[in-house]
């Protein structure tokens, strides 16, 4: 079993398409959906954890690709320069998902991406404006 | 115990004979030998903090042009610095933002200077007969300037309160973005690290006492603004809230950006984290209770930014082993916490300055005059206008 965060970005074109009914009955994956930003006739993001056979997982991913879907995993998406981070902390303050947290032996910040949900409160909260997202499709890892 | 000179510790610190601890590893050593031993074989403890600290700036000298000018208005990568003094003397401050923008400010600007960067001075003056240039525009840079050294009024704060948030939005304020409905906790000192912490009733720091400064010596020239000694305390001499400030010097130029660091606020504006490392002599066994406060013993009132008011209600004490648990219990629910100041550079800074001193490169300077013990702090309140 394998559980990971992708997050889907539908184009105009895609957007009405049912792919939780299809990811769930198809590949038999058990999907939570943790954000979603659909626009009839414009973009759309959804964010969601999924959880399944890796087998599975890795089927689906095609499926969706080939329906013209794009799947980019969450842990491309949020992006921190850690060799500027002062570990002030002031981020921790607002990640509920616990992604971003204090080492209490170290005091250092620590990231663990595959438990961001991108929700992009640390991008305003980062007092060194170090941390960039790129849920709007685009891939902050990339950028 | 035999009590212990500046003098006297200087001269272990010369000879290299000096012992050194953090004021973390102090509290370790009380532990196990207990505090007569730890007054008695201890000769330093080094303490430090690395927050945001608004009230910072340095004065620079840019040195004279040909035709000279006597600058009416200066910007420094369009952030204004005030120039009310001498022809080419300037004040940058850490908050004042460049014009038309909020996320770039004098905190900025001397953080670039600091790295050694080019900096654009904009300078326009009414010219005179011994200043008769009008206008200036260039690149200055560390190097090029006469003159730059940090002049803060107020760092160093001796505790502060902890905010959290009881409206239904978040708040972005200077102690971070609180989230609505107590959705958290934050806190900004380093607790049984931080300097004013350890010496409660400011025995041994005042007027002239050598500090690390942004990564280099620097002094304590002053009380800071709304130094308040009259705070309340605990049975332990430790001001629960923000208590005693420092008002600090130092040369910008031998400072790093390691120790010297802008931060942005979201709707708040701009502030400058400053690295700042304070030696305290250990004097006699007094001074090792002092210099062996731990978290649990720190506490400091937890208040609402919700309130817009001067004085914010305060909804609970709470205690820094408590803060940086990372949970306090607030209304029956685990609030969670996070720190403002860092810790861990806090934690490099009192590393750093204990070798100093082991190497015997940094000797204790002896107060030339003791801060203010019983000052208050006025509120404004202004004769109102007819």
């Amino acid at each position: 079993m394998v559980k990971e965060r992708f997050t889907f970005v539908f184009s105009p074109e895609t957007y009405d398409k049912p792919i939780t009914y299809h990811l769930v009955k198809d590949f038999d994956l058990k999907l939570n959906i943790l954000r979603a930003e659909i626009t009839p006739g414009e973009e759309g993001h959804l964010l969601a954890e999924i959880e399944g056979e890796e087998d599975n997982l890795r089927r689906a991913l095609e499926f969706l690709a080939a329906e013209g879907i794009e799947v980019i995993p969450t842990h491309r998406q949020v992006t921190v320069r850690q060799e500027e981070c002062v570990h002030c902390g002031a981020c921790t303050a607002v990640c509920f998902s616990g992604a971003l947290a204090m080492n209490r032996e170290e005091w250092k910040m620590e990231f663990r991406p595959e438990k961001c949900i991108v929700c992009g409160l640390c991008i305003e909260a980062c007092p060194l404006r170090i941390i960039s997202v790129g849920f709007g499709g685009g891939k902050a890892g990339e950028a | 115990m035999a009590k212990k000179t500046f003098a006297e510790i200087n001269e272990k610190i010369k000879k290299g004979e000096a012992v050194v601890l953090t004021a973390e590893e102090v509290v370790a050593m009380a532990d196990e030998q207990g505090l007569k031993a730890t007054a008695e074989k201890v000769d330093v403890v080094t303490t430090a903090t690395f927050g945001p600290m608004c009230s910072s700036g340095a004065f620079l000298n840019f040195g004279h042009s040909d035709p000279p000018i006597k600058m009416a208005k200066v910007w420094l990568n369009q952030v204004p610095a005030y120039t009310g003094i001498a022809a080419v003397d300037a004040y940058i401050g850490a908050t004042e933002l460049a014009e038309g923008r909020d996320d770039y400010g004098g905190a900025h600007v001397i953080e670039e200077l600091v790295a050694g960067k080019s900096v654009r001075l904009k300078a326009i003056a009414q010219g005179t007969d011994c200043y008769p240039r009008k206008e200036l525009e260039g690149y200055i840079s560390r190097e090029s300037i006469n003159e730059a050294f940090l002049f803060n009024p107020r760092n160093a704060y001796q505790n502060y309160g902890a905010a959290t948030n009881s409206t239904g939005r978040i708040l972005y304020t200077y102690m971070g973005m609180l989230l609505p409905k107590f959705g958290n906790v934050t806190y900004s000192t380093a607790g049984q690290l931080s300097p004013l912490l350890n010496d409660p009733y400011l025995r041994t720091i005042g007027v002239g006492t050598r500090i690390f400064l942004g990564g280099t010596q620097g002094y304590v020239a002053w009380h800071g603004t709304q130094h308040n000694p009259s705070k309340a305390r605990g049975e332990n001499g430790v001001p629960v809230g923000g208590a005693g400030t420092l008002s600090l010097i130092g040369d910008l130029k031998a400072m790093t950006t390691e120790y010297l660091k802008a931060a942005v606020f979201k709707n708040y504006g701009v502030s400058m984290f400053v690295g700042v490392g304070i030696p305290i002599p250990m004097l006699d066994e007094d001074m090792a209770r002092f210099v062996t406060v731990r978290d649990r013993e720190i506490k400091t009132t937890l208040l609402d930014y919700g309130v817009p008011g001067r004085s914010r209600p305060t909804l609970k004490v709470v205690d820094y082993a408590e803060l940086k648990s990372g949970f306090v219990e607030l209304n029956g629910r685990k609030v969670r916490t996070a720190p403002l100041s860092s810790i861990y550079k806090a934690r490099q800074i009192a590393a750093t300055l204990k070798e100093w001193i082991e190497r015997g490169e940094f000797m204790l300077q002896e107060p030339a005059a003791p801060l203010p013990a019983d000052a208050t702090v006025k509120p404004l309140d202004v004769k109102e206008l007819d």
